[in-house]
């Protein structure tokens, strides 16, 4: 990995720190508490993630918890160190704010692999922590909570309880270093004894402490064993609160009529809609579409169904082939990035045409299809603004508050309540925007807006399709060269582009779990074509990952077979890694990928490193005539420090059976101008009797921690794509592989 | 045009005065309150809204109010339930739930099953478990039936 320090840069994050640059006091100077703005009559809180009140400890867990349970894992760092049981605590998400910013959202936009421990690469990481210090953004993902919180939740933890047995010192007149804490309570001599509640009033005056000493791992209670999650007993119950839930007394329920063809507003006569049963309003929100408001859901979605709106359309390709013809364009255009050029790769690929190895892929756009569909609840009155919405970005939604009513930051109240999935689709905030216009026209009335499935599908904002092609040289049955060229519509533009910035420099997610991949090649280069702009694209779990993942694993495959070496060897040939040589030895092992199948059993290998963690997936699949059929799965991993097995394995499995959904089902395709796919007959995931039992094994070898939500997607298709390989001689080179082979279900 | 429906959900009859072409989830969520049943798709494909009329699970989200003529139960009305308790218990045991979205229709379409089938094979349940889940707990929902069956079975043979 030697080499790496030299490469270009990223994601241009120098140029966003040029945006901000307030020095380096304003950096240091702490976001102040906004729990203060709004504690209750005898709350107190001790720091942004602590509230203390008369029933006990409130915890807030500022990441939006969309199944990954993180509401329990980031309450679990501030139990530890507050010497409080889970059992104890209240979680909240808290409200919106810039104090809860995602520090380590851009560590992996720098020009070091995710496993580069160098002082170059550390120090470059830490810069980016400047960035988004002024960016302020509360955001979940980039599989970013666990890692970016790991060390201020536990601090924050032992801050608190810090103050609380600082309190308690003071009012018995002993030594600080003579009490000890447990159970939410701090102990003194003999039978001294006194709760954090009746501690509270006098610990919020105690001056918090500039350092604080964190346990040792031998001494945790909690983190590194699997607790019960925090919001498992309500979703159990049906009476946890999702978005789509939220009920406020008056409401009315409104959904939305979009431009399915992505152009401008569109011309309509609302009469029709207007005199159907139940309807109140027809409100036209511009770009961002018609709202129909009524007294019921489905009244307002029967009556946008009756709106005739006749809608310009885009200018993009109006077909699929267009769409198609606009990657393979990209790769004739001036490259984006190449941010892997180890030796010399065009000398070394100067070979007679039949000594080189070549392949195309290609993936196509993919829907997010959050099983909740997008809405918002949205209340105008008094000069204050509430919305209840399920969001990954509500710092974003708290600004457009402010910009569109022109409200005080503190009279705009942003209510996160639970996801019902989001994979990236709920860091977007158009379905915010579009309740926050319709409530300040509606003044004085609260109004939900619930997507139908429709909308939810054919306005998603899409993972990009792609291509990859690549060239390649073996010698000594190892890869002496290899030119990989990936061609995609530029992620984080696109996002960028809606929350105002534009990002100069080349577009990371284009060549992402690509040029960073761990394999040792003496001549590998990796290069970036930027696709223009067609559908709105944005992150879908794993973001680039989940592409070049199945392009790289597959290509690895292929050497592997023209070099008559097995593909779990082959990997470990060209990999020094460590951490990464035992998740692959450890998959290796745990799916008895040496011994022998029973009879018209096949399996497949990938292993992929996207958002800094090791991934190895086996599948093993049954060949029945001419169908497959998934039969088991092993997944082993490296997280450096997992904080709840149980919730990592979930992760895991969830992850993968989430990309084999990709892989095996789903594209999202253009006709007439639209996306042709509107509901889940049309864009299906797999079912519980088509997925495989998952095996997992965690490792903690890696020198830090890292996320999992998205990690355990990216092997996914192509170890299933490399096991249909050895059952059918068929090499798999686009999804979705239901459209090549036939799958038993 | 308006005609009074009259169903009856968790126990207690309702009137009401709405469309009777509107389907039984959106009377459930938006004139009742009860929001246990989720919205996922509106065209019986996912399950999120699966409730029960007389105890067998319906998709709730293409159902016409006007059409439904058993007595209409739904997970927040089931508390009381010892073979819904015990599937809520399995679930919980197992950590199943994710996001959470689709397992009120999940429990509702494992609870029907086992109604009728205390001991359903993996076949059965496959059968029985078609509701989509984006977060992928399959795994999990496929344990907690089992232990679920498990302990009614058990629970069963006793005097």
């Amino acid at each position: 990995m030697k080499n790496l320090g030299r490469r270009t840069f990223v994601f241009g994050s120098a140029a966003v720190v040029g945006g901000f640059a307030l020095g380096y006091y304003a950096y240091k100077k702490p976001y102040k508490n906004p729990l203060l703005e709004d504690l209750e009559e005898g709350e107190k809180s001790l720091n942004p993630y602590v509230i203390v009140n008369k029933d006990g400890v409130t915890v807030i867990a500022p990441r939006a918890e969309m199944g990954q349970g993180v509401m329990t894992t980031l309450a679990a760092l501030v139990a530890e160190e507050l010497d409080v049981s889970m059992e104890q605590i209240k979680v909240i998400h808290g409200p919106a704010s810039r104090a809860y910013f995602n520090e380590v959202l851009l560590t992996e936009a720098v020009p070091f692999t995710s496993l580069d421990e160098s002082s170059a690469a550390k120090n470059a990481r830490s810069a980016t922590k400047i960035v988004t210090k002024f960016l302020g953004w509360q955001i979940t993902g980039g599989s970013t909570s666990v890692h970016d919180a790991y060390d201020k939740m536990r601090e924050a933890g032992a801050a608190a309880r810090h103050m609380l047995v600082a309190a308690a010192a003071k009012k018995w007149g002993l030594n600080q270093d003579l009490l000890s804490t447990q159970g939410g309570f701090v102990t003194g001599k003999l039978d001294q004894k006194i709760s954090y509640q009746d501690l509270a009033e006098d610990a919020v005056s105690v001056r918090p402490p500039k350092k604080v000493k964190l346990k040792n791992r031998s001494d945790w209670n909690i983190l590194g064993t699997s607790v019960q999650r925090v919001d498992m007993q309500e979703k159990v119950d049906a009476t946890a609160t999702y978005g789509v839930d939220v009920r406020v007394p008056g409401m009315l329920y409104a959904t939305v009529v979009q431009n399915p063809f992505f152009g401008g507003p569109g011309k309509y006569n609302p009469k029709n809609a207007l005199a159907m049963r139940g309807v109140k309003h027809v409100v036209d929100l511009g770009e961002l579409g018609i709202a129909v408001v009524a007294t019921n859901t489905w009244y307002a979605m029967q009556a946008a169904k009756s709106l005739q709106v006749d809608w310009p359309k885009k200018k993009m390709p109006q077909d699929q082939a267009g769409h198609e013809q606009a990657v393979q364009e990209a790769f004739l255009q001036s490259r984006d990035s190449r941010n892997r050029n180890d030796g010399n790769v065009k000398k070394a690929l100067a070979k007679p045409k039949d000594k080189i190895i070549s392949g195309f892929f290609r993936s196509p756009y993919l829907a997010h299809a959050t099983l909740e569909p997008m809405n918002a609840t949205a209340l105008w009155k008094g000069n204050r603004l509430d919305v209840w919405l399920g969001s990954q970005l509500p710092t974003r939604v708290k600004y457009l508050g402010e910009k569109i009513t022109g409200a005080k930051s503190t009279n705009v109240h942003v209510h996160n309540v639970f996801l019902g999935g989001g994979f990236g689709r709920r860091a977007e905030n158009d379905f915010a925007e579009q309740a926050i216009r319709l409530a300040h026209k509606l003044e004085g009335t609260p109004v939900k807006i619930t997507w139908s499935r429709e909308e939810d599908t054919t306005r998603d904002m899409y993972r990009p399709l792609s291509a990859a092609k690549y060239e390649a040289v073996l010698e000594n049955d190892r890869i002496h060269a290899l030119r990989l060229e990936l061609a995609a519509p530029a992620v984080a533009a696109s996002q960028a582009s809606r929350l105002g910035l534009s990002i100069p420099g080349p577009d990371v997610t284009i060549v992402m779990a690509a040029w960073d991949a761990p394999y040792k090649i003496p001549n590998f280069q990796v290069n970036g074509y930027r696709v223009k702009q067609m559908l709105p694209v944005t992150s879908w779990r794993s973001v680039g990952a989940s592409q070049n993942g199945f392009y790289l694993e597959s290509i690895i495959d292929e050497l592997a077979e023209k070099a008559g070496v097995d593909p779990v060897e082959f990997r470990l040939a060209h990999i020094e890694h460590d951490a990464c040589r035992k998740v692959i030895e450890k998959a290796r092992d745990l799916s008895g990928w040496t011994t022998p199948l029973a009879a018209n059993r096949f399996r497949g290998f990938a292993f992929c490193v996207s958002f800094g963690v090791p991934v190895a997936q086996v599948i093993e699949i049954q060949k029945n005539g001419d169908k497959i059929k998934l039969h088991k799965a092993y997944i082993a991993a490296d997280v450096g420090v997992a904080l709840d097995p149980r919730n990592v394995k979930a992760q895991l499995q969830g992850g993968m059976l989430f990309g084999l959904s990709a892989a095996i089902k789903q594209k999202i395709t253009v006709h007439d101008g639209r996306v042709e796919q509107t509901n889940f007959h049309l864009f299906d995931s797999l079912r519980l009797k088509e997925a495989p039992a998952i095996e997992v094994a965690i490792l903690e070898n890696l020198p830090s921690i890292r996320g999992i939500g998205e990690p355990g997607v990216p092997p996914a298709a192509p170890a299933l794509a490399n096991a249909i390989y050895r059952a059918t001689g068929k090499r798999i080179r686009s999804m979705p592989f239901t459209d090549q082979v036939e799958f038993e279900v | 045009m308006k005609e009074a429906v009259t169903i009856t959900v968790n126990g207690t009859e309702r009137q009401l005065d709405v469309d009777p072409a509107m389907p039984l989830l959106w009377v459930l969520r938006d004139e009742l309150d009860i929001t246990g049943p989720k919205f996922g798709c509106g065209m019986s494909l996912c399950g999120a809204c699966t409730v029960h009329i007389d105890g067998v699970a319906v998709r709730s989200c293409t159902l016409p109010v006007a059409a439904v003529t058993g007595q209409v139960s739904t997970l927040d009305g089931l508390e009381a339930d010892s073979l819904v308790q015990t599937i809520k218990d399995a679930w919980i045991e197992h950590q199943v739930a994710q996001c959470g979205y689709c397992q009120p229709g999940q429990i509702m379409a494992a609870a029907a099953l086992l109604k009728e089938n205390k001991d359903p094979s993996q076949e059965d349940i496959f059968a029985a478990m078609s509701n989509l889940c984006r977060c992928g707990t399959y795994p999990r929902i496929l344990k907690a039936i089992q232990t679920a069956s498990s302990n009614l079975r058990a629970r069963g043979s006793k005097p």
